[in-house]
């Protein structure tokens, strides 16, 4: 019971927060920012506090009301949403803090809009991560977008504006005219969209029809840009940098991965998929993006949006995970999440970091900046060798799995494509890294430091956590092979 | 028990006689008063009427005491008992927020015509609803007309006068299309009463007659119902209308009138008529999918806000009209939710149009710069009923959508193509509604326009309510679910 009122209080904390930031910004910045921090570590003492129960085998689910016959707003928690809602909760506290320092450090309008909306972000990236069915994941999913679109259309002017309409166009467009039939298709093929380890699908649908059904999940989960549904994500870039770390690092783009993942678990099962003839395709898509998104971040100038198309590489990176439909890869899947928030959340902070302090964008603006930023810089590093894979950091260990994986299929064209993005990703961060440490500073540049405490605080805190999980990631191994017990 | 089975006379005999007596009430204020206080009692009454349904009873009364056939029945069923909600609701609603908004549009010495004029057209709506022959529906029908053209010239904007005359032409062919029809089957059947034709159509030997009447009817109830290519009456006349004109009829006038289309089809012609169906449903789904998509592409490109609604809600009729061109259970049932739930987004749309008009002049979208500053909960409302309007999950736009979407998955191959044209209007309907919202948050303010304050509390109150209603039926849908299920049932065992 105690588990069971956890999942709904993990959805209604960062509503109420959201209901009190909104009253706390008539009182002043500071309340604000402290309620905002207090509903953060509520959350993470809800969230987390569930795990004992579901390392010990429990799956607790509660349904909260059935809204059409046979439809009904239901949670349940398993394994993969238990860490998609613990990283998201986790990286949100330090996300705060980091806002704090980012958004009064750039003198920022509307903040109390701007604390709210990622309270219900946050509400919405629960409810994804706990649905228990795919109608609910549906309604979290829509609502998740509607509550990123006041952060991303944050600067209100027209540039950015325009750039928020093709977020949410893309974003509801995708979601509206392929996931929703999607769905309704599997109610009505299966009688249920309830997520079962092993699927509901097998044997209910023939062999042309399982391909188009996974085509339309697959792209209609704008969320994980895999292309050619990537758009939103570089226009999503004109959020304010802790928008960016954490929304369009993390919980969105995550969500979109992760119910991906789910569906390919719970909905399809991962054993019927591996049967059927027409679901390959997949994996060569994602490989496709990853190669692809990986050849456009080279010729990117501004470091955000460049790093906007190392994630949607590295998105496709878990959609090909999930796709090798292999129990290593689906680990590595989920790893993955997990390693690339970590480094690519610590590269957001410091992008931001350099913005607030040097108001630097663009890529060749960086030369010599590690002195001016030594912490900043050495984050910013650590991430970057994290996206390439290399040792000692997370990024290492997913693709360690995911590699596994790929051998244990026998899948070439997995291998090739990890092995060619690597150096895809060595050859756009390792000269940024150089130029900002080896080469001179322009004459006459501008006389900075580092950014705020806050902000440095927080990207060397996540920086910490990329080299840490590459010794520490036993317990999220443990726990996330449980989802595939039982496969072969 | 006793005084349900007066409720059916009741609801109509009260609102007509209270119009008169708006006339009297000529000090200021007490007109509205009035009028609210009938409104009210007759939602109340449509309340009840709604949870006798649901508790298996249908409510029947003889005027004076003469059985069916021969002296005049009313009766209500569970697909009345909605429109009978929707009506009452409207118009209660419309009624308890129009007080700041009438008193800014309407000159104080005509405010008790006009609260009259309401009531009439109330009463008439009832009116069709719960009669139970033909005759009477078409008497209604003239009476709810009369008093809506009165209602819609009512405003300062001269404007509306054409926009009137042309809804005035359209509406007497349509009614007179209808009374042909109705013409044709009394004089092949000798009766008027709606259960009664339905048993004695069997009987008809030369059915020519009978098919000529059914074109007549569908034609002009569809011209009344503002179903495409015949709804060019509508954008004008919502446009000019006083605003909350504009909420009571956009919320209840033309679904109305689909009711009755709805009824005869499957009541009285779907069994009797050879192939009934194939003309029915091939004839009507055609002009839906072109409305639907049609209404909203130029919603998609409309400057004025309540163009753009008005031009919505003929997509709109277009859904519900694909639905019942199904013929089959849920198709119906979707049709009766979405019947209900786009009054309460349309409603709750215009209504927020008319708070935004309390300080706006001039309604084009590109004037309404700065609004969300100033008005923030009005605008708030605008964003949820919208979402509603579009179908997103959580509100009540998202039931009939899934409800519309499963039908159409129901009915086959075929079914895909329609599936694509929901989906594709419905992202069509993102546009229009974002433009609206974008309008509202980002564009800059023009010089010299623009609210200083929110919308009068009286306004905002009831519009914040009925945004609150759509999502409270987004999660739980089973009132009005029931009652469309159990609608669909009777309409279909009707056409057995």
């Amino acid at each position: 019971m105690i588990a069971e009122n956890a999942i709904l209080t993990a959805i209604v904390v960062p509503l109420l927060g959201a209901l009190l930031i909104a009253l706390g910004g008539r009182f002043g910045p500071n309340i604000r920012e402290a309620v905002t921090a207090i509903t953060s570590i509520s959350l993470i003492f809800v969230v987390w506090g569930m795990l004992p129960a579901l390392i010990a085998g429990e799956r607790p689910a509660v349904e909260v009301s059935q809204v059409l016959p046979g439809l009904s707003i239901a949670f349940k928690v398993e394994p993969l949403g238990m860490l998609f809602a613990a990283l998201a909760s986790g990286l949100w506290l330090i996300n705060s803090i980091y806002s704090v320092g980012y958004m009064r450090g750039n003198k920022e309008k509307n903040q109390t809009r701007f604390y709210t909306c990622f309270a219900l972000a946050l509400s919405a990236t629960m409810g994804v991560a706990f649905a228990g069915n795919l109608f609910t994941l549906f309604l979290f999913y829509e609502l998740l977008t509607l509550s990123t679109y006041p952060l991303v259309s944050h600067k209100g002017d027209e540039a950015t504006v325009k750039s928020a309409r093709i977020y949410l166009g893309v974003l509801l467009s995708t979601s509206i005219g392929l996931f929703l039939p999607a769905i309704i298709w599997t109610y009505t093929a299966a009688g249920t969209g309830d997520f079962v380890s092993g699927g509901i699908l097998a044997g209910k649908l023939s062999d042309t029809s399982v391909g188009l059904l996974l085509g339309l999940f697959v792209f209609g989960i704008g969320k994980a840009a895999v292309m050619p549904v990537h758009k939103w994500l570089p226009a999503a870039m004109v959020a304010p940098t802790p928008v960016s770390a954490l929304l369009h690092a993390v919980a969105v783009v995550k969500a979109g991965v992760f119910a991906i993942t789910k569906i390919i678990v719970y909905i399809f099962g991962v054993d019927f998929l591996f049967d059927s003839p027409n679901s390959g395709w997949l994996l060569y898509v994602a490989a496709f993006t990853i190669i692809t998104a990986s050849v456009v971040a080279l010729r990117q100038t501004n470091i955000k949006r460049l790093l906007a198309y190392s994630t949607i590489a590295q998105l496709s990176y878990v959609v090909m995970a999930a796709a090798i439909l292999k129990p290593l890869a689906e680990v590595g899947a989920a790893i993955h999440m997990v390693a690339h928030a970590f480094g690519k959340i610590t590269l957001f902070f410091a992008a931001g970091a350099i913005y607030v302090a040097a108001k630097k964008t663009e890529v060749h603006q960086l030369r010599g900046i590690g002195r001016r930023m030594p912490w900043t810089m050495t984050a910013f590093t650590i991430g970057a060798l994290s996206m390439i894979g290399v040792p000692p950091t997370a990024g290492f260990v997913s693709k360690w799995y995911i590699l596994a994986g790929a051998f244990e299929a026998n899948n070439l064209v997995a291998v090739f494509t990890i092995i060619a993005s690597t150096v895809l990703n060595a050859a756009y961060f390792l000269p940024l890294i150089y130029m900002a440490w080896f080469e001179k500073e322009q004459e006459g540049a501008k006389e900075h430091g580092e950014a705020p405490f806050m902000a440095v605080f927080a990207l060397c805190v996540t920086a910490l956590l990329t080299l840490a999980f590459f010794l520490f990631n036993g317990p999220v191994i443990e726990l996330e092979s449980q989802v595939v017990k039982g496969l072969n | 028990m006793d005084l349900i089975a007066h409720l059916p006379a009741l609801q109509v005999v009260i609102p007509m006689l209270s119009a008169p007596l708006m006339v009297l009430l000529q000090p200021r204020g007490l007109a509205w008063a009035g009028a609210t206080v009938v409104a009210l009692v007759s939602f109340a009454m449509a309340a009840t009427l709604a949870i006798g349904v649901l508790n298996g009873l249908t409510p029947q009364y003889f005027m004076g005491g003469w059985p069916a056939p021969f002296g005049i029945a009313l009766s209500v069923d569970a697909f009345s008992a909605v429109l009978l909600l929707i009506v009452t609701g409207a118009s209660a609603g419309a009624l308890l927020a129009a007080k700041p908004s009438v008193d800014q549009q309407v000159e104080e010495e005509r405010q008790p015509l006009f609260y009259a004029a309401w009531m009439l057209a109330m009463a008439g709506l009832i009116g069709i609803v719960v009669a139970a022959d033909a005759f009477n529906i078409f008497v209604f029908m003239e009476i709810s007309s009369l008093a809506s053209y009165i209602l819609i010239a009512g405003g300062p904007d001269r404007r509306a006068l054409p926009a009137v005359f042309k809804y005035l032409t359209m509406g007497t062919i349509g009614a007179t299309f209808y009374l042909i029809g109705v013409g044709l089957i009394y004089m092949m059947t000798g009766t008027l009463n709606i259960e009664d034709m339905q048993n004695r159509i069997g009987d008809v030997t030369d059915i020519n007659p009978i098919l000529v009447a059914a074109g007549f009817i569908t034609i002009g109830l569809a011209l009344k119902a503002a179903v495409f290519p015949l709804h060019v009456w509508v954008p004008n006349a919502y446009t000019h209308a006083p605003h909350m004109v504009t909420v009571f009829l956009a919320a209840c006038a033309t679904k109305v009138s689909l009711y009755v289309l709805i009824k005869f089809d499957y009541l009285v012609f779907q069994s009797r008529l050879v192939d009934h169906d194939m003309q029915f449903a091939l004839f009507l789904m055609p002009m839906a999918i072109l409305g639907i998509l049609i209404a909203s592409a130029v919603a998609m490109f409309e400057g004025h806000l309540k163009r753009l609604l008005a031009s919505s809600s003929i997509a709109q009729i277009g859904y519900i009209l694909l639905c019942a061109s199904f013929i089959s259970t849920l198709g119906l049932s979707a049709s009766v939710v979405h019947l209900f739930n786009h009054a309460l987004a349309k409603g709750g749309l215009f209504l927020a149009v008319a708070c935004l008009a309390y300080h706006y002049r001039d309604l084009r979208l590109d004037q309404l710069g700065g609004a969300s500053t100033k008005m923030p909960w009005t605008c708030a409302t605008v964003v949820i009923c919208g979402l509603s309007l579009i179908g997103i999950p959580g509100t009540a736009g998202f039931i009939s959508k899934w409800l519309l979407i499963s039908a159409s998955l129901q009915i086959g191959p075929w079914g895909w193509f329609l599936v694509a044209i929901i989906l594709l209007s419905s992202l069509m309907a993102v546009a229009y509604v974002w433009r609206i919202i974008e309008a509202l948050y980002f564009k800059a303010p023009v010089e010299g326009v623009g609210p200083q304050s929110e919308a009068p509390i009286q306004l905002l109150a009831v519009t914040m309510l009925v945004a609150a209603l759509n999502l409270y039926f987004g999660f739980f849908p089973q009132v009005p679910l029931e009652l469309a299920t159990e609608a669909a049932g009777m309409l279909l065992e009707g056409a057995q």
